[in-house]
């Protein structure tokens, strides 16, 4: 799986988890940007990405993650 | 059924969850028929939570929706966010319109102890109490025996403590949860043994909890089991307790957010009342039609017939915990029986006999209307229905028809039919009183009443006949768990729709400025148990009505001219000079609005909201001659 399939399917993880219509995705994309994104919807997304790539993020993974390209890169680094 | 945390009973979430609820959201005035529909699904955690938003913010328009208010407390030593956001959605599965008040995280003492804490100040109708091993001093072995005892005590009187806090200042029952065991042992089975390990010490506090619930009037959600059924390793996540203090696995959220709005469906008593089962393919393999007796699949040592044996069993042992059992098929009448009774006693495996169904329909009509008629004639609402039918195209359209009925997705092996019908929860209650025990016993009395009621000719007889003992007594503490169920049950028959707790009744109760009355009635088919309750205020000159209602099972029957004999003499005796009474109209009491003016009270006022004031003078009263015993 490339880059820009990974990041089409977190784009529309993104939207359910957090109830967006429509999301120009970029790597640069954080919590700052999206009102949505909380503690616990974080924690929702994260696990939701856990779940359609099929492996788990370690503690300190998920520590590591400030926006959205950090996560985009471990999705492929794990299934890679 | 691979994944332990999906609610197989439930149709999965539609493909289009975000569209449909995007929808029910812009919609003015909201389709809560929609909105309901969509919460039978099987939301996941996110889904909850967008769901519950829309819950909320249209709090107002759903008012009407004939769902039952309840403003739920939570007091947590974890994050409780996640659960309270997705709480709202899962209650409404269970018809309760739910608002929650959190208390900040780990404020627990501040918000119980502290007469004046904003939780509450908002006055919950019942207060979710979720502490963890950590918050409990549990979470870490100590194999001192004398100091393991201990420590177990203090965290239940820690808890205890809580609980009279929510009692004294909130004035709420309390919802305590029972601790999961951690997946990691100490030293392995010998765990089990040794006083002081993590899980001797959490097992420890979860049974002597659950005793000091029974017969409380609080209640408590069983996390321990909860936790057992989808598998420890799979409940606990570790890394999110460590990150964010979340109790339990993300994934796990819509099973507890689900039992947790069934316990308070059925605190409110909402809890179905009536199973009802198809025979093909449900209750025996095969079709009774073409097969025959002897060739329907049912017991005999094959894994198919003694699945379904297990379905009898599980219906038989509802049945004795107080469920209702009917039967609805299609078929011809006589083909349907023939495994009940038949020419040499019916099947030899068969556990349910005819007996045990209060209400046997087997016809050709379709499902939905003959649920109706299995509801009119136990005098129950649909809304109090399960069905089980292996056939999804009935399934449907009885969910079609009867949106409010009950009916879960078993799966196309009859092996899954019990474990998912159980697992759905649909009889859940919080007590278990002879009331319960006798009920389904009282239904099928009933069922014959009618049956008499054809053989004498006029109504008088009929009366007559049944050998009626009408035994009135004020509230006790024997009564105080059924008071308090018929109080928040009884919707048709009840002329002011009051609910009241079990530790409101028990205020009552020892109120010298009330009267209260527990009525009951037995009669030649059966004791139909307690089946009326009323309070009255005495005052010097009127009693006052503050709650009258009475069981539908025994409409017709002159027991409420009884109860106002009583209540008349005992007034009269006090000196009073009159009775009076109020009719508050609801969605579901019309049966009622002209109640007193049946027994004889004159309308002293029309109020703007619809309801009517009554009085009886007591002076002009005369008491009636009545077809029953009274004790």
């Amino acid at each position: 799986m490339d880059r820009e399939e990974i990041t089409g399917i977190v784009t529309e993880i993104m939207c359910d988890v957090f109830d967006l219509d429509e999301l120009d995705y970029s790597d640069g994309l954080s919590a700052e940007v999206i009102e949505e994104w909380d503690s616990l919807s974080h924690i929702r997304f994260i696990v939701a990405v856990e779940k359609r790539f099929g492996f788990r993020f370690s503690s300190a993974e998920i520590e590591g993650f400030s926006k959205v390209g950090d996560l985009v890169d471990s999705i492929a680094a794990h299934i890679g | 059924m691979s994944d332990p945390f999906a609610l197989p009973w439930l149709l999965p979430a539609p493909a289009d969850f975000r569209a449909r609820l995007k929808a029910i959201r812009t919609a003015d005035p909201i389709d809560a028929g929609a909105l309901r529909a969509l919460v039978q699904t099987a939301l996941d955690a996110t889904q909850l939570e967008q769901a519950s938003r829309v819950v909320s913010a249209r709090v107002g328009d759903l008012a009407g929706a004939g769902l039952r208010p309840l403003k739920l407390g939570i007091v947590a030593s974890h994050t409780a966010k996640g659960i309270a956001y997705a709480l709202p959605a899962a209650a409404l599965r269970h018809g309760l319109l739910l608002s929650v008040e959190l208390a900040d995280y780990g404020q627990a003492a501040q918000a119980l102890l502290d007469p004046g804490s904003s939780l509450a100040q908002s006055r919950p109708d019942a207060i979710l109490l979720a502490l963890d091993a950590q918050a409990l001093g549990l979470a870490r072995p100590c194999l001192d025996p004398a100091e393991a005892e201990a420590t177990v005590t203090r965290a239940l009187d820690y808890v205890a403590a809580l609980r009279a806090g929510a009692r004294d200042h909130a004035g709420a029952p309390v919802i305590v949860q029972t601790l999961a065991p951690p997946v990691e042992s100490l030293f392995g089975s010998y765990d089990g043994q040794l006083a002081g390990t993590v899980r001797w010490l959490i097992a420890e506090f979860n049974a002597r909890l659950l005793r000091s619930v029974a017969g409380s009037g609080d209640l408590a959600l069983d996390v321990a089991f909860l936790a057992a059924s989808v598998g420890l390793r799979q409940w606990h996540d570790a890394r999110l307790w460590h990150d964010a203090k979340l109790p339990f696995a993300v994934e796990a959220l819509p099973l507890y957010a689900d039992k947790l709005g069934g316990l308070l469906a059925a605190f409110r008593g909402l809890s179905r009342k009536c199973l009802v089962l198809d025979l093909d393919n449900t209750l025996w393999g095969g079709i009774i039609g073409d097969d025959g007796i002897d060739g329907i699949l049912l017991g005999q040592g094959s894994g198919t017939g003694e699945a379904h044996l297990a379905v009898q069993a599980f219906a038989l042992d509802l049945r004795a915990r107080g469920v209702v059992l009917a039967v609805c098929s299609k078929n011809e009448d006589s083909a349907a029986r023939l495994p009940f009774i038949g020419p040499n006693g019916g099947h030899s495996e068969m556990l349910l006999r005819e007996e045990h169904i209060a209400v046997f329909l087997a016809n050709w009509t379709d499902k939905a209307s003959n649920l109706r008629q299995i509801a009119a004639t136990l005098n129950i609402g649909t809304d109090a229905l399960v069905f089980l039918d292996d056939n999804p195209a009935e399934r449907a359209q009885v969910r079609q028809e009867l949106p409010e009925v009950a009916v879960p997705e078993i799966g196309s092996d009859p092996a899954d039919f019990t474990r998912i019908l159980g697992q759905a929860g649909y009889f859940e209650a919080v007590s278990f009183g002879a009331e319960d025990r006798s009920r389904a016993a009282m239904y099928s009395a009933n069922a014959q009443r009618a049956a008499a009621m054809t053989s004498v000719s006029n109504l008088h007889d009929y009366h007559a006949s049944l050998e009626m003992v009408c035994t009135i007594a004020p509230f006790d503490d024997a009564g105080r768990a059924r008071i308090a169920q018929l109080a928040n049950k009884s919707n048709q028959f009840n002329l002011t729709t009051r609910r009241y707790t079990e530790a409101d009744i028990a205020a009552i109760a020892a109120d010298p400025t009330r009267f209260t009355m527990q009525v009951r009635l037995a009669d030649r088919f059966g004791d139909n148990g307690m089946i009326s309750v009323l309070i009255f205020a005495r005052g010097a000159e009127e009693w006052r009505c503050e709650t009258w209602l009475m069981s539908c099972r025994v409409l017709g029957r002159r027991v409420e001219e009884a109860v106002l004999a009583h209540v008349a003499a005992a007034a009269r005796a006090a000196g009073a000079a009159r009775l009076v009474g109020e009719y508050i109209p609801s969605a579901k009491n019309a049966m009622v609005r002209d109640h007193f003016a049946k027994l004889g009270f004159v309308k002293t006022a029309d109020r703007a909201d619809g309801g009517t004031e009554w009085a009886l003078d007591l002076e002009t009263y005369v008491t009636p001659t009545l077809p029953m015993i009274l004790e």
